[in-house]
């Protein structure tokens, strides 16, 4: 099954990222929206009417697929003023509209080209353009950037959500890549085997996610297994491996005995060489230090065995710490999320495919 | 143990020069990434590297001898590219065991070395799998194993994890390296994610349009890159535009619009146009202040939540535009809103000047 019982709505305007692994069902999605390919089993609305019985061409919405299928014989500008002549606008005018659209994405300076004269990276951005330019309010966008470098994504993700907001079109954009979806969406909705898993707004998500999946989608969160020890009025306990414990919150209701995964996000975790006043307070040795430019990951293996990693931003060109040091590791209740250890074992919770 | 020598390497395709005099040494168990925007000449380099290319110039040597002319299958270089090339119809065992058998080494060995790998890649329990039947990360596990079985202590890895999902390449990245040392291998991997060669790599070279520009260790080539390409390349970056106006030592004093700011920058001249490079996490907003001079102001103009990171699109009271990430402090809190009156504070120390490239600031940081 590739999608089971989808229900969800976008607001007019709305910019829309489906998140989800490979085979989750998102470009199915999407190519349902978009007339290509009809649902088993219910109903998709446009502005409150069914559209189940509308063609692809007949349903206020464009499909930019991720194999950016341009007319090799066409040149750049004729390619994104297809749509509008197709649909009887005068030439001038759509040619006008197609030039404009080229500037937006940046590549009114290959008007003339020819598709496999460009880049990979520019045929998706044509591609883009042609959807823009094609005059429908739904830009139904799958991995719209797939094809691009990292570092030109980067640019190109901030910009895309300007076009987009800019000239007021609804998107539903999907992409398997969190940090993408965050940069430009309203709201996320999160896939996976053809379930939702979450919807909401990314701060959201990203502080509060639905379930373990989500926290390790999003963002990559610490995850650590426990069994709740006591439960008071303000705050509960979970005794770790080695029966380490740690203070953790009230809420969502655990149970003395129950087994959970605590989820701590990296940059919540201070690492420290000295005592520090935190919720809790752990002892370990610095484990494997990963640069990754803006900031430093520090893993760090706890007195138990069990790795925490601790996110530490501005360091200069040495680390503060180093591999093999003793430091102390710090967090707080608030910045635990408590999960019921999921009934299939964490490791298939996590499976991506 | 192999080190590694490439010496005025040069590619030509027609009067298309993909790789223009390379020249770098590799030392034995080192993890060196190469990066650069798609064309740069990245993949070119290492195919000449793997011998499946033959350079126009230059020599590359391992160990000191010319490479040439050691047949290709005499070589023991592993390759490992981005379309994971596992035989469908053999099982995760038979796959690694193909290169061995290849090379018609004994049963027993074979055997010995295959679970080895199994045992390297944690996939013991997979060994009778089918390729279609494992993720995409598995499959380039065991494609790097293979790799691994026949011998090889030198690999050169071509996008090796450019088919797969982001959140799988941020953990097999790691493992990667993992596997790598523990084996004491030496590697050269290309990939076109910044991010990827920064955390696993000792060294990352930077190349564009088919030359190199620069080599260091990850920490340098982010925190004091040579270049102003490099600057943009590995991050994202502010680029303000000024002019030199007090040269103190190695700190120059740089007027910016109506404004100065103090940056380090040895080597620059007075009056000199230049580029004021400022990353994002190093702009610091405050709620903004009375009438201090000194300070720059300036209006939130769009907030996007990043997770760990927010970031914010500033735009000063002398209307340029700065991108500055504040770390996520607390749930919901955004810190500031659209609107937002603040003050910039840009540290010196965080700040490095490039002179003005005489092909104009498009063209030297251009990404394709």
């Amino acid at each position: 099954m590739a999608l089971d019982r989808v229900s969800f709505d976008v607001e007019n305007g709305e910019y829309l990222c489906v998140l989800g692994p490979t085979g989750s069902g998102k470009t199915t999605l999407l190519r349902l929206i978009a007339g290509l390919l009809r649902p088993d089993e219910g109903a998709i609305y446009f502005d409150g009417k069914p559209v189940n019985r509308l063609e692809a061409h007949d349903r206020n919405a464009v499909y930019v697929p991720q194999q950016y299928a341009l007319f090799p014989h066409l040149t750049v500008l004729q390619n994104v003023a297809f749509g509008p002549l197709a649909r009887q606008k005068p030439e001038k005018e759509a040619l006008d509209a197609a030039w404009k659209t080229l500037e937006m994405v940046r590549l009114s300076w290959r008007a003339k080209a020819y598709p496999n004269e460009l880049s990979g990276g520019m045929q998706q951005r044509v591609a883009l353009a042609r959807g823009l330019a094609s005059g429908a309010d739904l830009l139904l966008l799958d991995e719209p950037l797939g094809a691009l470098d990292a570092r030109l994504r980067l640019d190109l993700r901030h910009k895309l959500r300007e076009l987009v907001k800019q000239s007021g079109f609804t998107a539903i954009h999907v992409t398997h890549d969190r940090d993408e979806a965050m940069s430009v969406a309203d709201r996320i909705l999160v896939l996976r085997g053809g379930r939702i898993q979450d919807h909401g707004v990314p701060p959201r998500v990203y502080m509060r996610p639905s379930g373990i999946f989500v926290a390790n989608l999003i963002g990559g969160a610490n995850l650590l297994e426990g069994i709740v020890d006591t439960v008071t009025e303000e705050i509960s306990t979970t005794r770790m491996r080695g029966g380490l414990m740690i203070r953790t919150p009230r809420a969502p209701l655990p149970t003395t005995e129950q087994p959970v995964i605590l989820a701590i996000r990296k940059e919540t975790v201070e690492i420290s060489s000295r005592d520090i006043q935190r919720d809790n307070v752990l002892k370990g040795e610095v484990h494997e230090i990963h640069f990754l430019g803006s900031f430093r990951e520090y893993l760090i293996r706890l007195t138990n065995g069990d790795v925490i990693a601790s996110c530490r931003f501005l360091e200069g060109m040495e680390s503060e710490f180093k591999v093999g040091e003793n430091v102390t590791a710090g967090f707080d209740c608030r910045d635990i999320i408590i999960f019921a250890y999921p009934r299939q074992g964490l490791r298939k919770e996590l499976e991506i495919s | 143990m192999p080190k590694l020598d490439i010496v005025g390497v040069s590619k030509f395709y027609g009067n298309i020069t993909a790789v223009d005099s390379a020249s770098f040494h590799i030392e034995d168990k080192e993890y060196v990434c190469i990066i650069g925007p798609s064309g740069c000449g990245k993949s070119t380099l290492i195919k000449c590297i793997a011998g499946i290319i033959s350079p126009d110039r230059g020599e590359i040597l391992i160990d000191g001898e010319p490479v040439k002319q050691v047949p290709i299958e005499d070589r023991k270089i592993g390759y490992v590219f981005q379309d994971i090339a596992l035989f469908p119809h053999m099982t995760v065992r038979d796959n690694l065991a193909y290169g061995l058998a290849v090379r018609s080494a004994g049963a027993d060995h074979i055997g010995r070395v295959t679970n080895e790998m199994l045992d390297l890649i944690n996939m013991r329990e997979r060994s009778k799998s089918f390729p279609t039947e494992l993720s995409g990360g598995a499959q380039q596990k065991v494609a790097v194993a293979r790799a691994i079985a026949t011998g090889s202590y030198l690999f050169l890895l071509d996008e090796p994890l450019g088919a797969l999902d982001a959140l799988v390449r941020a953990e097999l990245r790691y493992e990667l390296k993992q596997l790598a040392k523990n084996l004491g291998l030496t590697i050269i991997h290309v990939t076109h994610d910044q991010e990827e060669a920064l955390s696993i790599a000792d060294r990352v070279i930077i190349m564009k349009r088919g030359r190199i520009v620069e080599i260091g260790t990850p920490a340098e080539v982010y925190l004091s890159p040579k270049t102003l390409f490099t600057e943009n390349f590995v991050g994202e970056t502010n680029l303000l535009e000024g002019k030199v106006l007090e040269i103190d030592g190695g700190r120059c004093t740089v007027e910016i619009g109506a404004r100065t700011i103090k940056a380090i920058g040895p080597g620059r001249e007075l009056d000199e146009r230049v580029l004021v490079a400022i990353r994002p996490e190093s702009v610091a907003l405050k709620r903004a202040s009375g009438n201090d001079g000194e300070e720059w102001r300036g209006k939130i103009r769009q907030v996007t939540f990043l997770g760990s990171l927010t970031r914010y699109l500033v735009e000063t009271e002398e209307g340029i535009k700065l991108v500055a990430h504040a770390t996520t402090t607390s749930e919901f809190d955004m810190g500031f809103h659209v609107e937002d009156k603040v003050g910039l504070i840009l540290e010196g120390k965080h700040m490095l000047l490039f002179s003005y490239p005489t092909e104009g600031l498009e063209k030297e940081i251009a990404l394709e």
